[in-house]
């Protein structure tokens, strides 16, 4: 069984002047052990959908859908269940270079919190525990001493991976994990992830605008768009031979170092992400789509197959396939 | 060049004004005090002065209020309604010029201090922070005492003593003016100390001292009506010194509750309307704050 | 209101680093150059206070002489002393050896060295302005934290107001409201408290005498409290405001905490530690409000002290009370700067 099953899920925001929809009917699964990466750029809902997962959005946004962790649904689920599957199940990696770490509180501290707070270990255990996560992350015990503001943002990362690992999670969602990190640093903590993970036998689920890192260390990518999946498959095929022209953009955006294509042809895609109050009709993208049809702005694109084990919410895709 | 920048001016006021109106508080706030200052203006056309004279009361002393006295009269027999209408024009005088003396020493310690960065702006933060600690009424208390009662001195002890927290705002904003990219290529082309403070500075902070001027004639009349209350008045009829004569003639024991409360109530009003419109103002102009409340 | 207790602070808490004697050094540092502030700041009040006494064109004596009927002669005499009648130079280091001494001169109204009549009333302020600050500052950072906490609210929105109309009252007419219809009592319904002094004329003794003062300090302190802790709930409430919208707050979340310990753990240290500061730092406000307050329930203290001063006027008596307040609020100013410091990680190092 998988351990977490999106389907339809749909998160929309209710403001003022509206109603806001984040996300549209987005449909995943994540087996145990696997590593999915979730792309885009910011406002297509690819960080909202991680809040969903363990329902840490505002009240003004309403969920709909089924989030099942484990088989349970998660938005069904009552709040002391909830929070006794926050962070003991499932935990969270945040931009910790930021403000992911309390500043008025020493790091040893924030790591054991959750192991006392889900009473999985005596204060003394707890000690014991945040020395040896310190150590797998690669930082010194006498630091968890320290305050997060006397530490390098690529330490604060380590931490914040430290703090996720802490319950023994069976899942953990990286949300942009190395946004705002030097890129010798960036690589450092993802290869830490990416063995942590291996190691330990945990899903991931991870955030991010940049689809080569994704692919680095992900075995399925899905490319939302619009607060919809545009594009889902094996991630070296989704990155090297996109179907979804904005699975193509985006893998364009971050020319691979070395490969002489991309550096000729530096691509880029004009415009900005839609209002997501005044969705365009017809599939969301083809206002900015280079290789729009007519037809596009009226017909109803889905996830269409795209070759084994993909999907693709482009006319184009299907075309190909049914060709093939 | 200057057309240019004066239609991007006047671009952003009429946004800006769009902007306000949607503060429905604030257009509350801004309409009280339009008719406050127009009602302090007209008075002359219909009283005098007599209104707070002693001896030309003629009603009845201590007369509740009653269609002839609207809002009861005093322990002479004058009309709290016309003392009011009429000491509105001291409280308000001294309320706009306390607080327009406060900001103009605000404005020019804050711009020099943030200009001038070396040893000009550290000292002059050291006498801002050193004046921004001294308890201010207690202060302005010794001044109005020792240099006498008038409305000049009034105004002088209030706006000495309340200029540091505005000097040290605008000092902050044109820190954060002066770090953006057009200056370095203002002082590129040559452009003076005194161009740069007046051309590029000034207007950016203009509107933040707008906001800082409303919020500081609230509390400059409050202040002025403590002083008159504790004494140290101008010697004219305002809503301060109406509260002192309740207090000294006994309003509260005689039960002469309308003595008390209607100049009380003046000051309220006019104080939560120049808040109001203030706040309102202060939520235009910085984004983040509009979230925050 | 306490900061939260932590039940994980003991867990890896460890006996001292390498690093703590060094932190502790720079405390000092910091603790030392802020002394020295205060007291160059303290030496200038003393500067300023001469001059300002003694300089500015309003003449002391011919001020004091308002309203009174005074011989050419008899304002010589009032002079001679006052010490006018010496050259400038030496006035001031006169001035500045008596402050320095703790002289600080005799009373024109009382006949008494004015630190015999400052001594005599700082019991009563202290018991005044210390009872209600403790009040304000609990209320007000509770009611702030739960506004800021539920922010759009009933609650928040009842309490933004309810502080934006007491921050705009002045405290004086608010006192005079209370004396009205809680001291005097309006109509049929009696008057609870009284509101005159500090004790009845017929004051009993012990257990009694302590609820005769407490009662009447009700209204006072009632009249203080009101003014001062609507200031304090909206701080609180802005600086927990900033707070929520962190990344920290939706990880503890994410952690698994309740929504009281996220709160009381996580945002309300972070904001706790600015708004005490501030709190702190804004004591010359409360000083001013206990000059109202006193005059107005004629409780026995400094700030009375202070009015008579400057309705007699007095100005020796003037002098030594705005001297001492002044200094009291530099001390306590640099004392508050100095603990945010010393608790404050994020200020610590910097």
């Amino acid at each position: 069984m998988s351990l977490l099953e999106l389907d339809d899920v749909s998160v929309t925001y209710r403001i003022a002047a509206g109603e806001v929809p984040a996300v549209r009917g987005v449909s995943l699964t994540l087996d145990s052990g696997a590593a999915l990466g979730v792309a885009g750029e910011s406002g297509s809902g690819k960080s909202t959908l991680a809040m969903a997962l363990l329902r840490l959005l505002p009240k003004d946004a309403r969920v709909g859908g089924r989030i099942l962790l484990d088989g349970d649904d998660v938005l069904t689920m009552k709040w002391g269940r909830m929070r006794a599957v926050r962070w003991a199940e499932a935990s969270i990696v945040f931009q910790g270079a930021q403000h992911g770490l309390n500043p008025v509180r020493k790091i040893g501290d924030q790591i054991a919190e959750p192991l006392l707070v889900h009473g999985l270990a005596k204060p003394d255990a707890a000690r014991k525990r945040v020395t040896e996560l310190l150590e797998q992350v690669g930082l010194p015990a006498w630091r968890a001493r320290s305050y997060p503001h006397e530490l390098s943002g690529g330490q604060r990362q380590r931490v914040m991976i430290a703090m996720a690992l802490a319950c023994s999670p069976r899942l953990i969602i990286a949300d942009e994990p190395t946004t705002a990190l030097d890129v010798m640093v960036q690589a450092q903590v993802l290869s830490l992830i990416k063995e942590l993970v291996a190691e330990q036998g945990i899903s991931l689920i991870m955030i991010s605008h940049d689809l080569s890192v994704l692919a680095d260390v992900c075995d399925q990518l899905a490319v939302m768009y619009a607060g919809r999946v545009v594009e889902h498959g094996p991630s070296r095929e989704v990155f090297h031979h996109a179907e979804h022209p904005y699975s193509k953009a985006l893998a364009a955006a971050f020319p691979t170092v070395g490969d002489p294509v991309s550096r000729m042809a530096p691509k880029g895609l004009g415009g900005d992400p839609p209002d997501p109050m005044q969705l365009p009709g017809g599939c969301s993208f083809h206002p900015r789509c280079p290789v729009a049809l007519e037809e596009c702005a009226t017909l109803d694109v889905e996830l269409w197959p795209a070759g084994p084990g993909r999907t693709a919410a482009c006319v184009h895709a299907r075309a190909d396939e049914e060709v093939s | 060049m200057t057309s240019v920048a004066t239609a991007r001016r006047r671009l952003a006021l009429s946004r800006f004004w769009a902007d306000f109106r949607r503060q429905r508080a604030g257009v509350v706030g801004l309409v009280i005090l339009l008719v406050a200052v127009l009602l302090a203006l007209v008075a002359p056309l219909f009283i005098d002065e007599s209104v707070t004279s002693v001896v030309t009361g003629t009603g009845p002393k201590w007369a509740p209020p009653s269609l002839e006295y609207p809002f009861g009269t005093d322990e002479s027999g004058r009309s709290i309604l016309l003392m009011v209408w009429w000491g509105s024009r001291t409280s308000l005088l001294i309320g706009f010029l306390a607080a327009l003396l406060s900001i103009v020493i605000g404005m020019v310690v804050g711009i020099t201090a943030g200009h001038f960065r070396g040893w000009i702006g550290a000292s002059l933060m050291r006498v801002t922070d050193w004046f921004l600690v001294l308890p201010s009424l207690v202060t302005a208390m010794v001044l109005a005492a020792i240099l006498g009662g008038s409305t000049f001195t009034i105004i002088m002890a209030i706006g000495v003593t309340t200029w540091p927290t505005t000097a040290r705002l605008i000092r902050a904003q044109t820190l954060a003016v002066e770090a953006r990219p057009y200056i370095e290529r203002s002082k590129a082309l040559g452009a003076g100390h005194w161009h740069i403070t007046t051309r590029h500075v000034l207007p950016n902070v203009a509107p933040l001292l707008l906001a800082s001027t409303t919020l500081e004639v609230a509390s400059a009349i409050v202040t002025e009506s403590t002083l008159a209350f504790l004494g140290v008045s101008s010697n004219k009829t305002s809503w301060g010194t109406m509260l002192r004569g309740s207090y000294d003639w006994g309003a509260p024991t005689q039960g002469a509750w309308w003595y008390i409360l209607i100049p009380g109530l003046a000051i309220l009003a006019v104080v939560m309307a120049f808040m109001l419109a203030g706040r309102a103002l202060e939520a235009v102009l910085n984004p983040q704050l509009r979230r925050a409340s | 209101m306490t900061a939260p207790l932590d039940a994980v602070e003991p867990a890896v808490q460890a006996a001292g680093s390498a690093e703590e004697p060094q932190a502790r050094r720079g405390t000092l540092r910091y603790a030392l150059s802020k002394a020295g502030g205060a007291l160059f700041s303290i030496a200038m009040v003393i500067v300023g206070t001469f001059f300002v006494f003694r300089l500015l064109p309003g003449d002391p004596v011919r001020n004091l002489a308002q309203g009174r009927n005074m011989t050419p002669a008899q304002l010589d005499l009032e002079r001679h002393r006052l010490g006018l009648d010496k050259p400038l130079i030496d006035q001031f280091f006169d001035f500045v050896g008596d402050t320095l001494r703790l002289d600080l001169g005799t009373s024109y109204e009382y006949k008494r060295p004015v630190l015999d009549l400052i001594g005599e009333r700082l019991g009563p302020t202290l018991l005044l302005t210390g009872t209600g600050l403790v009040i304000a500052v609990s209320l007000g950072l509770w009611q702030g934290t739960h506004a800021g906490w539920r922010h759009g609210s009933r609650f928040d929105r009842f309490s933004t107001g309810a502080s934006l109309v007491l921050w705009s009252v002045p405290t004086f007419w608010l006192g005079l409201l209370l004396m009205m219809v809680l001291g005097v009592g309006i109509g049929p319904i009696p008057g609870l408290f009284p509101f005159r002094g500090i004790e009845s004329i017929d004051a009993p003794d012990g257990f009694a005498y302590v609820l005769d003062v407490a009662s009447h300090m009700v209204l006072p302190c009632l009249t203080l409290v009101a003014v001062v802790y609507a200031q304090y709930l909206l701080v609180m409430r802005s600086s927990l405001l900033e707070e929520v919208s962190q990344d920290y707050v939706t990880v503890a979340r994410a952690k698994g905490l309740r929504d009281d310990d996220v709160r009381k753990r996580h945002a309300v240290p972070n904001a706790l530690l600015p708004t005490v500061t501030l709190v702190f730092m804004r004591i010359g406000f409360v000083v001013g409000g206990a000059v109202t307050v006193e005059t107005i329930f004629t409780w026995p203290g400094l700030g009375q002290l202070f009015y008579e001063a400057v309705s007699v006027p007095d100005f020796t008596l003037m002098q030594g009370t705005f001297l001492l307040i002044t200094v009291a609020v530099i001390v306590m100013n640099t004392l508050a700067d100095v603990v945010y410091h010393m608790i404050d990680p994020r200020v610590r190092s910097a």
